[in-house]
């Protein structure tokens, strides 16, 4: 046995217990951090202090969800998933894998200029991303029934973060190219930040290239499920919105 | 001006809202839920810690318990949202593109204007600041647009942060444990744990250890940031670097893609996984992680092969 204490560990285990039993992660998480405190014999009231300090340091994080959704709900309320729809529909070449492999292409070289705030979940996928990679869809099967329209919204939400992810890290001034940096000299070797930021190119490449060619098998493999769906419930086709 | 306190009051107006509408709707526990969250954007600042903890706490209760339910919101009809979209044309997209388009711009260029002590943007923040500039602005083209009153504004946020729920608190939640953990010293513990039971001779094995360890260890505590300098330590510098002699600058660019790695697969990462899910009101919570999967295991293969190959 180690002769150091394990006990830190302990919210550790409650993470991965509490994620694999399917507890609610909200829940999860507080238990996990309770342990975590009593594992180290933190006081009650001190936990409390540091649970506090702590959630007042990280306010900055809900915002960026936050600040764009006035925008979007109002526009959604006037017919902007419609209309993002009906103007995906009037490009012909359009289909479901193609138009998210363009977004991909932008969205990672754009995160790889700096310029990360032109993507994201509430301001791009929601309201422009996902409508239209569900309308190409429709616009070509004349159905969507809502396992494929489940597994399209995913698909662009997951389209967005790999954009985002691996384009980010090749940019210069980003702050992981500065956490390593740092770190590194701390560690007392010297890296040239040019060179951190060089060597990620091959794998931004390598996950342009895994992800956009699962893309482009990506409506080959929706019209299999839906032929498969349909094959099931030929009579309960749903097509709601 | 558009200083972080600015914008954490705005939110909480935002919260308040929230709470509101769901306390005329008489849903309790939900109002309790968002008005508590209002409350520390609000007066955090003013109030000591173990209060702000308690509240976290409490909010916490109440949202694990499935206290937070969503609204029911009235929304315009098919047939009149259509009306709009003709009325409206391509101006509906006009305050949409303007939340990017306007972030960039600020961040890039307003972020210049400043005077004695003074500044537009807090330049710490930038991007943040930007981001509320530009939101600010597209509310007032949108609400300009589509002639609505300002109190829609608030009402239709309110029904967005609804959809959203719970799983809204999760990622400052998630923070706020990496933060505990770090004071608990879990980082320490498990670059001891490594560093004594890991005696690697091949390099290949070296770096896939070093690869695995960065997307497990991701994975467990839901960020690249948090995993870097503890597996980076623990395995990284002493077998990859200072052992085998490989290149430190290669070893980092690409560990750190491991981690992202890592990021694509879990539930801790909830701001990118569990959050967009609740947004696109999919049924299944992890079906953006399934869908990430495939992609994040082949370039997590390819990742220990680019380092093998690069790095010596």
């Amino acid at each position: 046995m180690p002769e150091f204490s394990l006990w830190p560990l302990l919210g550790i285990a409650v993470v991965m217990l509490g994620f694999i039993l399917k507890f609610n992660p909200v829940l999860v998480v507080t238990v996990a951090a309770f342990a975590t405190g009593m594992a180290v014999k933190m006081p009650i009231l001190g936990w409390l202090e540091s649970l506090g300090t702590a959630f007042l340091k990280t306010r900055n994080l809900p915002l960026i969800l936050l600040l764009p959704l006035a925008v979007i709900g109002l526009l959604e309320r006037h017919g902007l998933r419609e209309k993002a729809q009906s103007w995906i529909q009037n490009i012909k070449a359009a289909t479901t894998g193609r138009l998210l492999l363009v977004y991909l292409a932008l969205r990672e070289s754009t995160a790889a200029a700096g310029l990360t705030s032109l993507g994201g979940h509430p301001q791009m996928v929601r309201p422009l991303l996902s409508p239209m990679a569900e309308a190409a869809f429709e616009q070509k099967h004349q159905s969507l029934p809502d396992k494929i329209k489940y597994k399209i919204r995913a698909m662009s939400a997951a389209t967005d973060n790999i954009g985002l992810f691996f384009g980010e890290d090749i940019f210069v001034a980003f702050g992981a190219i500065i956490l390593m940096h740092t770190f590194l000299r701390e560690s007392g070797i010297e890296t040239d930040p040019l060179h951190i930021a060089l060597w990620g190119i091959p794998t931004a490449i390598a996950a342009f290239l895994i992800h956009g060619s699962r893309l482009l098998r990506f409506d080959a493999y929706l019209a299999r499920q839906l032929k498969d769906e349909l094959k099931q419930a030929p009579q309960q086709e749903q097509r709601h919105d | 001006m558009i200083s972080m306190t600015l914008l954490y009051y705005v939110a909480a107006l935002l919260f308040f809202a929230v709470a509101f509408f769901s306390f005329k709707d008489k849903r309790y526990s939900s109002a309790l839920f968002w008005f508590s969250y209002g409350l520390i954007f609000l007066l955090g600042d003013f109030m000591p810690p173990a209060l702000v903890g308690a509240l976290v706490v409490l909010m916490a209760l109440v949202a694990g318990f499935g206290g937070v339910k969503g609204g029911v919101y009235q929304t315009l009809e098919l047939q009149q949202r259509l009306d709009s979209v003709k009325r409206l044309g391509n101006k509906l997209f006009i305050p949409a593109l303007m939340i990017p388009l306007l972030t960039v711009f600020s961040a890039l260029v307003l972020v210049h204007i400043q005077g004695d002590g003074w500044s537009l943007l807090d330049p710490k923040n930038a991007t943040l600041s930007a981001l509320g500039l530009a939101a600010f602005f597209a509310v007032l083209a949108a609400l300009y647009f589509t002639k609505e009153k300002p109190q829609q504004a608030l009402k239709e946020s309110s029904r967005l942060i609804e959809a959203i729920g719970w799983a809204f608190l999760l990622p400052q939640l998630l923070a706020t444990l990496g933060l505990l953990f770090n004071q608990a010293g879990v980082g320490e513990t498990v670059s001891q744990l490594t560093s004594l039971y890991l005696n690697l001779n091949h390099p290949l094995l070296a770096v896939a250890c070093y690869a695995i360890g960065m997307a497990l260890f991701t994975v467990i505590m839901g960020n690249a940031f948090a995993a870097f300098p503890v597996i980076t330590a623990g395995i990284g510098i002493p077998l990859l670097v200072l052992q085998h002699g490989g290149d430190p600058a290669i070893m980092a660019a690409i560990g750190m893609f491991c981690g992202y790695c890592g990021t694509l697969l879990t539930p801790m990462a909830a701001n990118f996984n569990i959050v967009p899910a609740a947004l696109l009101e999919l049924p299944d919570k992890n079906a953006v992680i399934k869908a990430q999967a495939p992609t994040a295991l082949v370039l997590l293969g390819v990742n220990i092969v680019l380092m093998y190959l690069l790095m010596f």
